[in-house]
């Protein structure tokens, strides 16, 4: 297959978002400079001055901090300098924990204030590691396929039947169905196991009439995903090369064990048969069926065939 | 209705389905009025094709009368007396169109585990295992045609049922691998195999002009019908060898074209050469017991061709591939492109020059199937193909 672009897609394919960590790392510089260069008031304000152990162990935390702002702001391996600031955050809370107990009065305040907004930096550094943990864990999932499958049709028919998109469920078994918004903009809903259904909006990003279409999720869906078809004409006469690549980024969790269901062990195989029931559709002009498979194909259904006999009424 | 379905390895039995119903638009319903056995039906039979399950309906070579027929079929009425090809073809994919019928791309919705065995997937065929698409077969009193636009052939009233079922899979098949052997004035063509098929090839190369036809198998009644029906000569293994017996008939030369119309359960008349196929096929190391291709191979003439018309379902040990590549042969084969056949073979049955029904032996009704098997298994009774009328 030669060689092209693969669709971008806007949540997998840029920087990792890094907002968070920097901010997190300018944070870090400002307090490892503040406890470095002056201890005395910064012992002051958090209520700690009057300990003789405050004058080393501030300039202690302010080399941790300039370590983890270092991490953050070269913005490699976001994810675990994000946590190296939630195990300072967690030996901060312990010393502020300790000194509350030894206090009265004003300087009690004063240290329960600093516990107070530590307690808040924590917070947000939690978060920040999620989310930046999740994320490089998202990339990583990615699927990639590229299926081809020759259809004894024009690439104008072939352009044509693909291009109106609430035709895909007529192929693409794990469609329930889609809905065009638009000429650009269409909903997708797909159906999983047990009741799970998936839906999300789309966009078509590239349209080159009788050549290809391209299209990916609009950013925030559950499941980020993007796609190519091309329609290249097959040598010899002999009708389309329908070339699809498609990449998509299953969730973690039970969402993602769902997607993972919908596509089944063999994914490739899955849209291998989409591809097969689009080429049957287009030539035949519609789903072949047999007693076995009534369904038509699909993985599944090869699996798990039903005697070659008529169906029952009722499952007609 | 009544249906002939696959129970396990050896058994069939007659049973009560659903009726067929229209699943797809270029679907019809055909009530059955005459089903043959195939000889492939016994590969079916002993266990030897993958993907079978209890229940299946069997049967691909049948014939009747329409009775219902999907919203696009407008070819057809019902009432119309048509029968069927064995392969199920679309019609409008490439392969089709180059009337490679049974290799049809779309008509296999189980394409998938075919394509792990064989790389690409053939067409589906009726009642012939889920590998090649589950579908239902008929030795039953109904079945669902799909592509029905494209396969069944309406019958003139002249033409027998006995003649017409010819016509759904044997006469075609045979005819297929006569004609791959693109016979030329003077020349001799050797059949191995003189069941239906083999009989039919025979009858098929005389019709297209061979000098000589040589056919070879071990009952003496068949090689009789060959005798008396093709006029051809024959050749019983067991009681002479294959190989000096086809060199002597030609001084020397071969045959210039041999037909394998036996398959992947061939018989060999070395007790030792057959118990060494055998016991592999039973350990399923091998698939197929290729005698008749082996010798064919050996048998024919340099540059000659082996036409391939017996059925394999999977892989051969002990290939002669050294004779195959150093004496320039020429293999075709194929499961028969029926739909290709069926009207020019209608209408050489029509103007007299050939009656494929002289290999029938048995007819009974549809209800006596399991015994039908169980005769044509064994060879009792002379049997060549049974018939069930329903």
């Amino acid at each position: 297959m030669s060689s092209v672009d693969t669709v971008l897609l806007s949540e997998l394919d840029g920087p990792v978002p890094a907002t968070l960590p920097s901010a997190l790392g300018l944070l870090s510089l400002a307090l490892g400079v503040g406890a470095l260069i002056a201890p005395g008031p910064v012992a002051r304000l958090t209520g700690v001055d009057d300990s003789p152990a405050a004058r080393s162990v501030l300039p202690a935390i302010g080399l941790r901090e300039l370590g983890s702002a270092a991490g953050l702001l070269s913005g490699r391996r976001p994810a675990g300098w994000a946590w190296s600031r939630v195990a300072g955050d967690a030996m901060d809370l312990t010393l502020l924990g300790r000194a509350l107990a030894d206090r009265s009065g004003d300087r009690r305040r004063r240290v329960a204030l600093t516990t107070l907004a530590i307690a808040g930096i924590t917070a947000v550094d939690v978060l920040a590691a999620v989310r930046v943990g999740r994320a490089r864990r998202a990339r990583a999932r990615v699927i990639r396929m590229q299926i081809a499958v020759t259809v004894n049709r024009s690439p104008a028919e072939a352009y044509r039947f693909w291009r109106d998109m609430e035709n895909l469920p007529r192929f693409m078994a794990h469609l329930e169905s889609v809905r065009a918004d638009d000429l650009r903009r269409s909903h997708w809903i797909a159906r999983g196991p047990a009741g799970h259904r998936v839906e999300w909006d789309a966009e078509i990003i590239d349209d080159q009439p009788n050549k290809s279409i391209t299209w990916r999720s609009l950013p925030g869906t559950r499941v980020p995903n993007a796609g190519r078809v091309r329609f290249v004409p097959a040598p010899g006469d002999r009708g389309t090369e329908v070339r699809v690549e498609l990449r998509y980024a299953p969730p973690a969790g039970a969402l993602g064990r769902a997607v993972a269901k919908l596509f089944g062990e063999e994914p490739e195989q899955q849209v291998r048969d989409d591809l097969r029931r689009f080429k049957q559709v287009l030539e035949t002009g519609e789903v072949v069926r047999s007693e076995g498979s009534p369904n038509g194909i699909s993985v599944r259904q090869q699996a798990m065939q039903r005697p070659a006999q008529p169906l029952p009424s009722s499952r007609r | 209705m009544k249906a002939t379905a696959w129970m396990g390895t050896d058994s069939v039995k007659v049973i009560d389905v659903p009726d067929p119903k229209i699943m797809n638009a270029r679907d019809a319903i055909v009530r059955i009025s005459t089903t043959a056995i195939c000889g492939s039906d016994l590969h079916l039979y002993h266990g030897y094709i993958p993907a079978m399950r209890k229940g299946d309906i069997l049967g691909h070579e049948f014939m009747g009368e329409v009775v219902e027929v999907g919203p696009q079929v407008r070819n057809l009425a019902p009432g119309d007396r048509v029968v069927v090809p064995f392969p199920i073809a679309c019609g409008h994919c490439s392969s089709c169109q180059r009337g490679l019928y049974s290799v049809c791309e779309n008509s296999n919705p189980n394409a998938g585990i075919a394509e792990k065995i064989m790389g690409h997937s053939p067409a589906g065929i009726f009642g012939y295992s889920h590998l090649l698409g589950g579908y239902a077969g008929g030795q039953a009193e109904y079945a669902r045609v799909p592509f029905a636009d494209v396969g069944p052939v309406k019958v003139p009233d002249e033409i027998s049922d006995d003649q017409a079922v010819m016509l759904a899979d044997v006469f075609p098949t045979g005819y297929m691998g006569a004609e791959m052997c693109d016979i030329k004035p003077g020349q001799v063509i050797a059949v191995w195999g003189a069941g239906p098929v083999g009989l039919l090839a025979a009858a098929s190369a005389r019709l297209l002009g061979a000098e000589r036809v040589i056919v070879i198998d071990r009952f003496p009644y068949r090689l009789r019908l060959a005798e008396e029906h093709i006029d051809a000569e024959t050749i019983n293994y067991e009681e002479a060898d294959v190989l000096d017996t086809l060199n002597e008939m030609t001084a020397g030369r071969g045959p210039d074209a041999c037909i394998d119309a036996v398959g992947l359960e061939g018989h060999h008349g070395n007790a030792a050469m057959y118990a060494y196929d055998r016991a592999k096929q039973a350990a399923r190391v091998e698939t197929e017991r290729p005698f008749a291709l082996r010798q064919a191979i050996l048998a024919c003439r340099s540059g000659g061709v082996v036409s391939v018309v017996g059925a394999y379902g999977g892989f051969v040990d002990k290939f002669p591939m050294g004779a195959f590549m150093n004496r320039s042969l020429i293999m075709r084969t194929g499961q028969c492109h029926v739909q290709r056949y069926t009207r020019p073979l209608l209408e050489r049955i029509q103007r007299g020059e050939i009656d494929p029904s002289f290999i029938v032996s048995h007819r009974m009704p549809l209800r006596d199937a399991s015994k039908g098997y169980k005769i044509f298994q064994k060879k009792q009774d002379d049997c060549t193909k049974v018939l069930l009328k329903v």
